[in-house]
C-alpha cells in the first residue's frame, strides 16, 4: 500500500533529534512491547505481516506515536485480525472467549534460540534461477501495490544497476497475506541521485535498496 | 547534543519531543500490562520467554558486539577479506548472530566512498551487531531525508565530506543487515585490538560519523 511509513524521498520532518546516552528501553512498556512482539510472532507472524499491521496505522497516529507505539497497535491489530483478542477485553483485561492454539507459547529457551539462531529468509524451493546479472541495468517496476510491500515509492519506474544478488528470499507481498512465501531472487540495486530524485540533482550520491525479482524488468 | 538548526525551510520537527503527558505514559503502561496478561493467559505468549528476550536485547547485544568486528577487521588483513566477502560468517566467527542478522553485508569505507545505513520503510537494523536502534535511526526525518539528501544528513551528525566522495546509501528494505567497516583513523598504529574496539562506536558503524584519532 501507498503508506506514510513509505516515507524515503520525503524532506519535510525537520532536524534529527538525538537523545544523548540514550537507554535501550526509555520505560518497562517499551520494554514488555518489544519482547511481546518478538515471543508472539510463532502465531503473530510472519514478520512480513506484522509490518503490515504497523503500516496500517492511521497516517496521523502514525506520525505522532513513537517506534513502542507502533509495535503495540501492530501487536492489538494481528490479536484481534486473527481472533486471539477482543476490543472488550483490551478493554477489560479480562479473557472472555480463548481460540485454541495449535501448540503452546515458545518458552524462554526457545525464545533464546530465535533471538540466536534466527529466522533465515532465504530458501531452497521457489524460483531459483536468477533472471538478471550482475552489472545488468534493470528498472524498477511502477506497479500498484494494495497490499505489503517493499517496493518502496522512490524507486518505482526508475532504472537502476544490479549490484548483487543475495539468492532467492521469501517474497514479502505474498507472505504478509497468507498467499505463500513465493520464493524467488532477491538483488541490491543501486540507483544514481539523479535518477531517483531529478535532472537538477548533481550530487556525487546513490543508493542501494534491495528489490525481488517480482519488483524488476529489464531497462529499456 | 541535538542540532537546533533547521534544514531548509522544513518545519521543526514536532514528533520526537516527549510529547507524552504523564498521564498517557500512565495509560500506555496499563494497556500493555492488560495486554501482556491476556496472551499470556491465552497461551500466545510465555511469561519467562517474555523476561528472556529483553534481558537479551537490554544486556547482551549492542554496538560493543559491532565494535569488535571493525576492529579484528583492521588488525587482520585476511578476517577484513572474509568480512567483506561474506559478513554473515566472518561475524559468527567472533560468535554473534541471530534474529536480524541473518544475512549480513559490510561495507567498507574509504577515501573515495562514505557508506550509511537506513530503513526508510520500517526500522530494519542489525540487531546481533548494533543492538537495538536509537530512537533517530528509526524517526521520520532520518528514514525520509537520508536518501534524497545524505551529506545534510550527514552534517547535522558533523560529518563533511568532499564533493568528489561518493556518498552510498543502504536502504534496508529486505532481509539483509548492513554495517558500515569505517576507516581505521590515523595514528592507531600502535593500538592493540581491544584498544581499538573501544573507538568504535555506533553512529561510525550506520555510517553517520567518522572515527577520529583518539
Amino acid at each position: 500500500m501507498n503508506g506514510i511509513h513509505d516515507m524515503g524521498g520525503m524532506t519535510c520532518f525537520g532536524v534529527i533529534e538525538r537523545e544523548e546516552n540514550e537507554p535501550v528501553f526509555h520505560s518497562d512498556w517499551e520494554r514488555r512491547v518489544f519482547a511481546m512482539n518478538i515471543a508472539s510472532l510463532a502465531f503473530l507472524g510472519p514478520i512480513d505481516r506484522a509490518r503490515h499491521a504497523i503500516e496500517r496505522m492511521d497516517p496521523l497516529h502514525y506520525l505522532a506515536t513513537s517506534y513502542y507505539e507502533h509495535w503495540l497497535a501492530g501487536i492489538e491489530t494481528l490479536a484481534k485480525d486473527l481472533g486471539y483478542l477482543t476490543d472488550e477485553e483490551i478493554e477489560s483485561g479480562k479473557v472472555i472467549d480463548s481460540k485454541d492454539t495449535p501448540h503452546p507459547p515458545p518458552d524462554a529457551e526457545m525464545a533464546e534460540g530465535l533471538a540466536r539462531g534466527g529466522m533465515p529468509a532465504t530458501r531452497e524451493d521457489g524460483r531459483q534461477e536468477a533472471a538478471f546479472k550482475v552489472g545488468e541495468k534493470v528498472r524498477a517496476r511502477n506497479m500498484e501495490v494494495r497490499g505489503h510491500t517493499r517496493l518502496t515509492l522512490y524507486v518505482r519506474g526508475k532504472s537502476g544497476v544490479i549490484a548483487r544478488l543475495h539468492g532467492t528470499h521469501a517474497f514479502p507481498d505474498t507472505a504478509a497475506h497468507d498467499q505463500g512465501e513465493n520464493s524467488q531472487p532477491l538483488y541490491n540495486v543501486r540507483f544514481e541521485a539523479n535518477e531517483l530524485w531529478g535532472d537538477n540533482v548533481d550530487r556525487k550520491d546513490c543508493v542501494y535498496i534491495d528489490l525481488w525479482e517480482d519488483y524488476l524488468e529489464p531497462a529499456k | 547534543m541535538s542540532d537546533k538548526q533547521h534544514h531548509h525551510d522544513a518545519p521543526k520537527n514536532p514528533y520526537h519531543e516527549s510529547p507524552r503527558t504523564d498521564e498517557q505514559n500512565q495509560q500506555l503502561k496499563e494497556r500493555v500490562e492488560k495486554i501482556e496478561s491476556l496472551l499470556i493467559e491465552k497461551g500466545i505468549v510465555a511469561g519467562d520467554a517474555l523476561e528472556k528476550l529483553a534481558d537479551i536485547y537490554e544486556n547482551d547485544l549492542g554496538p560493543m558486539n559491532g565494535a569488535k568486528v571493525v576492529a579484528r577487521a583492521w588488525v587482520d588483513a585476511e578476517f577484513k577479506k572474509r568480512l567483506l566477502d561474506d559478513a554473515t560468517a566472518a561475524i559468527a566467527e567472533l560468535g554473534f548472530g541471530g534474529l536480524q542478522g541473518e544475512h549480513m553485508i559490510a561495507v567498507e569505507n574509504t577515501r573515495e566512498v562514505h557508506n550509511i545505513v537506513v530503513c526508510t520503510l520500517c526500522s530494519c537494523y542489525p540487531w546481533p551487531v548494533l543492538g537495538l536502534p536509537p530512537t533517530w535511526y528509526k524517526s521520520a526525518p532520518y528514514r525520509s531525508r537520508v536518501v534524497i539528501d545524505p551529506r545534510s544528513v550527514l552534517a547535522e551528525f558533523g560529518t563533511m565530506l568532499d564533493d568528489d566522495v561518493e556518498v552510498r546509501v543502504w536502504d534496508s528494505s529486505a532481509e539483509v543487515r548492513y554495517l558500515v567497516l569505517p576507516e581505521r583513523p590515523p595514528g592507531t598504529e600502535d593500538l592493540s585490538e581491544e584498544e581499538l574496539a573501544k573507538l568504535v562506536d555506533r553512529d561510525a558503524m550506520i555510517g553517520v560519523t567518522k572515527i577520529s584519532t583518539p
